[in-house]
């Protein structure tokens, strides 16, 4: 995707002679909308982190909003000494590594199969999988089968219902299909056969793709709660999606039924600092790999859109 | 013809056996995840027992449907479901255009790609991140409270209180969606012909006039695709959201039918009456898909399929 260069085209794009003053004073105003929405984007980041550095009685005072008031880590601290806090998160770690290696793997296999067009039969083959992306079977379903398929309690419950995104299939046939028919024509002379083919000259070929594919699901299984949410039962089985969940739903209890009471309050405000510390070591990961991934996202995105 | 045909699909399976086998685990999963639940939705209209048949034990006819539709708690998260689905469209299907618009309008190449990498940052987050950010903000030592407390206002209790939850649903939304959503009409904006701006400039346009008649129809086609399947989406409102963010003291603007399905199905376990819940909501969001897909086709040329 040429984006970059058609984007230079456009804005080499002759447009009048010179701006007239309406417009300058439009580049103004277009100026403080766009720092606006930086702001607002930005602003919830900067607070939760202030949050999570600052003193309970400053929160409770509601005096923190930017910078962190009564400088502390004492939160931090608790956090990371609560086993169940290391058990999530390793959870986390556990399923999307899983998840991502079985999405992957499945969603290159069958978009590899749809990618040859001579193959009889591959309108039936890619028609099963878009049908899908119309009507789904629905939440109860979906839960008895999980449930009576035994996997409630294990990673399979997280992995392989959904293990195939078929947005990604789509991105990914599509650049299979990019690649030049003659170089697996070559390895069929040399006596390579299809698996052979895949392996050892498509997939190299790939890395890039494969790469944003593993991205794609593993950001997306990492952020995942709700299949965890309905499928384990045991504490020391939860992602830390759902610790976080189980923080914040704790929280809105204490709100509810404390109502007013000095020791009540104190517990929900002491919550807050704890959930901000959370919130800050659950999208650390995602913060730090955005700056890589955000580019592959958007060319992903438009591929996908250019195909349907 | 079926003599002929069964002999090239032995062909093509002498030819390809290594194709189709590299297929079959994604068939399965794809036939055992997503086309058996669907099937399943059969439980809908049978008596489904807990440990019993995936597909129930014997036929109850449209007893389920019949439940639901004298339930009054159905009606009023049927509402619901219209209310914040139609408020949801109403703003985040424009404003990722005219977000789109304000950037393309801007000169420095470096502002424009800060401001969009910034504005799609949330597109990346967990919902229960999200969801975690707003109990933040929205509580009572919260930004949103310290700024009302500022001006000599009572601080609210906004996350407890059902006239809100609208207000903060839309706007979470639009804060999580609006950056992500320009990234299509950004690209749709570079295909614009660019004679087309010449000429409309020749023609006396002002900036407006060829922002009006040049620029909106050029990225039509992208529009109305996006209507579409926003539209497609309009039953689903957020489930996984307000799941996370509603409590029973905001249930009677918060409670949608897919939050009103997960309670009666998976906390009650009155499974097959939340099926037909589901399938009645599956239904009209696939209506309303292709009708809009038909409306879309018959009135500007523009259609999925």
């Amino acid at each position: 995707m040429s984006v970059d260069a058609r984007a230079r085209g456009r804005a080499s794009r002759p447009r009048g002679p010179r701006p007239t003053r309406g417009y300058r004073i439009f580049q103004a105003v277009n100026a403080v909308v766009l720092t606006g929405v930086v702001v607002v984007t930005v602003y919830p980041f900067l607070t939760i982190v202030a949050r999570s550095l600052s003193d309970n009685a400053a929160i409770v005072a509601g005096r923190v909003n930017l910078v962190p008031r009564g400088f502390n880590l004492t939160a931090y601290r608790v956090v990371t000494s609560d086993p169940a806090f290391w058990v999530s998160y390793r959870n986390t770690v556990v399923y999307t590594v899983v998840a991502t290696l079985v999405s992957v793997v499945l969603t290159t296999c069958y978009a590899y199969v749809l990618s040859k067009r001579h193959l009889r039969g591959r309108t039936a083959l890619v028609g099963v999988a878009v049908l899908t992306m119309f009507f789904t079977g629905g939440l109860i379903p979906n839960y008895v089968l999980v449930t009576s398929l035994g996997l409630k309690n294990t990673v399979w419950a997280i992995a392989l219902p959904n293990a195939i995104n078929v947005f990604n299939l789509l991105v990914m046939k599509a650049f299979f299909e990019s690649l030049p028919v003659e170089l697996e024509e070559a390895a069929a002379v040399d006596g390579l056969d299809t698996y052979g083919t895949l392996l050892r000259i498509v997939l190299p070929l790939s890395k890039a793709m494969v790469a944003t594919m593993v991205l794609f699901y593993a950001v997306s299984f990492w952020n995942s709660w709700f299949a965890a949410f309905l499928y384990m039962d045991r504490q020391d089985l939860l992602p830390v999606t759902v610790y976080l969940r189980n923080l914040l739903a704790g929280a809105t209890d204490a709100t509810q039924t404390g109502g007013g009471l000095g020791s009540a309050n104190d517990v929900v405000q002491s919550a807050a600092t704890i959930q901000s510390v959370t919130i800050v070591l659950t999208v650390l990961p995602i913060l730090a790999v955005y700056p890589f991934i955000q580019r592959y996202f958007v060319s992903g995105i438009m591929l996908g859109a250019v195909k349907g | 013809m079926s003599e002929t045909g069964r002999s090239t699909w032995r062909r093509a399976l002498r030819r390809d056996w290594q194709l189709y086998s590299l297929a079959v685990l994604p068939l399965l999963f794809f036939l055992t995840f997503r086309y058996l639940p669907m099937l399943g939705n059969v439980i809908a209209f049978r008596r489904f027992q807990p440990g019993g048949s995936l597909f129930g034990e014997y036929w109850t006819g449209l007893r389920y449907f019949r439940l639901f539709l004298t339930d009054p708690t159905f009606w009023s998260v049927f509402t619901n479901t219209l209310v914040l689905g139609a408020l949801t469209l109403l703003f985040c299907f424009p404003l990722p255009i005219v977000l789109a618009l304000l950037l393309n309008e801007v000169r420095s190449r470096a502002l424009k790609r800060f401001v969009q990498s910034v504005s799609y940052l949330p597109h990346f987050l967990s919902i229960v991140i999200v969801a975690a950010m707003v109990m933040q903000l929205l509580s009572v030592d919260g930004t949103v409270n310290q700024f009302l407390r500022a001006v000599g206002a009572e601080p609210v209790a906004f996350l407890q209180q059902a006239g809100w939850f609208r207000t903060i649903y839309v706007s979470s939304e639009v804060w999580q969606t609006v950056g992500w959503g320009t990234i299509l009409y950004l690209a749709a904006l570079t295909t614009v012909d660019g004679d087309l701006y010449e000429a409309a400039r020749i023609d006396g346009a002002s900036r407006w006039r060829q922002t009006w008649h040049v620029t909106l129809p050029g990225i039509r086609p992208t529009m109305m695709t996006l209507l579409i399947l926003n539209i497609g989406t309009f039953m689903a409102v957020g489930f996984e959201k307000i799941l996370l963010l509603y409590n029973p003291l905001t249930y009677p603007t918060a409670d949608v039918i897919s939050t009103y399905l997960f309670r009666v199905g998976i906390v009650s376990g009155n499974l097959s009456y939340a099926a037909a819940i589901g399938l009645f909501e599956a239904v009209i969001g696939l209506t309303l898909v292709l009708s809009a897909n038909a409306i879309s086709r018959r009135a500007v040329g523009t259609s999925l399929w």
